[in-house]
């Protein structure tokens, strides 16, 4: 599911404009050039040195620069992402069901979808399997990350190559790709996974259909999750690895430390920013996962895969309950929000300075 | 030694596992359906054949689907390149009231909860008339790729001393000229990597995609098309992974682009320091 990197390689410290600017928000001054903008830097004062009287207004203009910049990108956030937000919290105070789709004019019943939906077992049923699809996923996720990447770092050359090579295969594995793949790994009379489990002498595994199941099928669902987030674990902790110093193995190995002893001494202290960053990113990621669930199950059987952002898409577009889902949606989005100030604690902490 | 051995092992067990599938998607693809069908399965194609892969390129509409994904694709990573350069250029260049407040709603905006905007973004692709057409979905995957964008171009344009394009600048060049002269040619392993990671976000995006079109099933896009493959392809589990795989090999390629490109990025470093 990552498909994107956790940050890029420049986010750090080199943010802010050129050297020696003055103040961002120098009035126009003498020279009158760019103020708030370019902030004066010597080139420019180099270049209007020449009285060359900019007048009042322009300067203004220029100072709107950064602005107009900026602008599409405010647009664009502004009707394709803050607008549905608010309109998916609008919905969900409203009576809004196929009619109201059609014909508009919905109206506003206050919190009673709300009611419902906390009213409804089934809810908290589908909460509680949100948590423990959430919790398995990333312990598994971190386990199996962090092994990965202590492996690659002890691998000799070649073998780590290889290793690597293989991870960054996993990771280019589109979603819809994966899906189809687990399906036939896990078809009941020609799978090779039910072959596998036979031949191993597992009886009962012969013809099984593992998409009938409830738990087979979530646990098939788990597989594929892992399966597709442990490469991005791995690569990025090895990258981390590799920065720390040699010399803090070397001393913490002559104090007479073992493998395991050196992870808890010296690996997972220094790397423990990031580890917080990429466990927090896979809570979040894990969390509101559907196409995986989607496509390979929607939910079923008998809801035995239904996690929150399932079930908000069922319940609206299913059901016509817009306003239920909508109501389901928005919960969702608190309870992500939640795990998203954990995220940016350690991410404000992990910088160092306010991103 | 014996450690050596043990760890050698646990490496090639996760290397075996890990590729495994992505290994028995292209076998299954290039094996005879004979050996598909067979109840013990064959590890190795005895006769490798490529007859799946007709079966899956002469499927109903396929092209189609491939066209959909590289218009919705390709519009949306260069609208998000475009606007985002113009944002990367005012956070990394320049200095403004509220920048850092606008960073970090960049950063914020990286995490947001799309998965949780499906519906609403179907009724306000219906209100507006948008339902059904390429373009919203372009717009969606536009936004979805944006604050990654923003924060990556940042990245590489903060790394790109100022000194040059003052140089220019002192040179008689106007900021644009110097921009484009300057700075866009230093940029363009930026800009690359930027729009191969909006490439994979929005070729592989399907929640969306199965929301947003919905009448005429011509207009989907690949994952959508994909994940009906029991309805095209039945049982033929040969053509399915033979799709799977076409569908993979543009991804594949953008990650060997982006790997060498961190490479000779790395080694430029290294031999520049």
């Amino acid at each position: 599911m990552p498909t994107t990197p956790l940050t890029d390689p420049g986010t750090g410290p080199g943010s802010g404009p050129g050297p020696g600017s003055g103040s961002g928000s120098g009035t126009g001054t003498g020279t009158g050039v760019r103020p708030g903008s370019g902030a004066g830097r010597p080139p420019l004062r180099a270049r209007s040195a020449p009285p060359a009287p900019v007048p009042a207004r322009a300067a203004r203009l220029v100072g709107l620069w950064p602005y107009l910049l900026i602008a599409p990108t405010v647009a664009g956030a502004g009707y394709l992402l803050l607008y549905p937000l608010l309109r998916n919290v609008v919905i969900s105070f409203q009576h809004f069901r196929a009619g109201e789709l059609i014909r508009g004019g919905a109206a506003f019943v206050g919190l009673e979808n709300y009611r419902r939906v906390l009213g409804d077992p089934e809810f908290w049923e589908v909460t509680r399997r949100t948590l423990v699809w959430t919790g398995v996923n990333v312990v598994s996720i971190m386990v199996l990350g962090t092994l990965t990447a202590l492996v690659l770092a002890a691998l000799g050359r070649r073998m780590r190559l290889a290793l690597m090579s293989g991870m960054v295969l996993v990771w280019a594995v589109p979603v819809l790709a994966a899906t189809t793949v687990f399906q036939w790994l896990f078809q009941s009379r020609l799978g090779v996974v039910n072959w596998l489990l036979t031949a191993l002498g597992l009886e009962s595994f012969r013809g099984h259909t593992w998409f009938a199941d409830g738990t087979s099928t979530f646990v098939i669902l788990v597989l594929l999750v892992v399966w597709q987030s442990v490469p991005f674990v791995a690569l990025t902790l090895y990258a981390g690895i590799t920065t720390i110093p040699g010399e803090l193995y070397e001393s913490a190995r002559i104090d007479g430390a073992g493998s395991w002893r050196l992870f808890g001494l010296v690996t997972f202290p220094i790397l423990r920013p990031l580890f917080g960053l990429i466990t927090s990113l896979e809570v979040i990621w894990v969390f509101k996962c559907f196409a995986q669930i989607w496509a390979v199950s929607k939910g079923g059987p008998d809801g035995a895969t239904t996690t929150l952002p399932v079930y908000a898409f069922q319940v609206a577009r299913s059901l016509n309950k817009y306003d239920l889902g909508a109501a389901i949606s928005t919960l969702t989005v608190l309870m992500l929000v939640t795990l998203l100030l954990f995220h940016l604690r350690r991410l404000h902490r992990h910088e160092g300075e306010p991103p | 030694m014996i450690r050596r051995v043990l760890l050698n092992a646990l490496a090639l067990a996760i290397l075996l596992v890990s590729v495994f599938p992505v290994y028995w998607m292209v076998v299954t693809a290039v094996k005879p359906t004979l050996e598909i069908t067979s109840e013990t399965p064959a590890f190795w194609p005895s006769r490798p054949t490529l007859e799946h892969f007709a079966t899956a390129v002469a499927a109903d509409g396929f092209w189609g689907f491939w066209r959909n994904s590289l218009l919705v694709t390709a519009g949306a990573v260069l609208l998000s390149l475009a606007v985002a350069l113009l944002a990367a250029f005012a956070v990394a260049r320049l200095r403004w009231r509220g920048r850092r407040a606008f960073v970090l709603m960049v950063f914020i905006a990286q995490m947001a909860p799309w998965e949780a905007l499906l519906t609403v973004m179907f009724i306000i692709a219906r209100d507006t008339n948008m339902l059904d057409r390429a373009a919203m979905l372009t717009l969606v995957y536009f936004m979805i790729t944006l604050p990654i964008a923003i924060v990556t171009l940042r990245g590489f344009l903060a790394s790109i001393p100022p000194e040059l394009e003052e140089a220019a600048l002192t040179d008689g060049a106007s900021r644009p000229a110097a921009f484009r002269r300057v700075v866009l040619p230093l940029l363009a392993p930026g800009l690359m990597s930027t729009s191969l990671l909006g490439f994979i976000t929005a070729w592989n995006e399907f929640a969306f995609a199965n929301t947003l079109i919905i009448k005429n099933q011509d207009d989907r896009t690949l994952p959508v098309w994909l994940s009906s493959f029991s309805n095209v392809f039945g049982t033929d589990w040969g053509a399915t992974m033979a799709a799977s795989t076409l569908f993979m090999l543009p991804v594949l390629l953008v990650f060997l682009v982006l790997q060498r490109r961190v490479v000779t990025g790395a080694l430029a470093g290294a031999v520049k320091g």
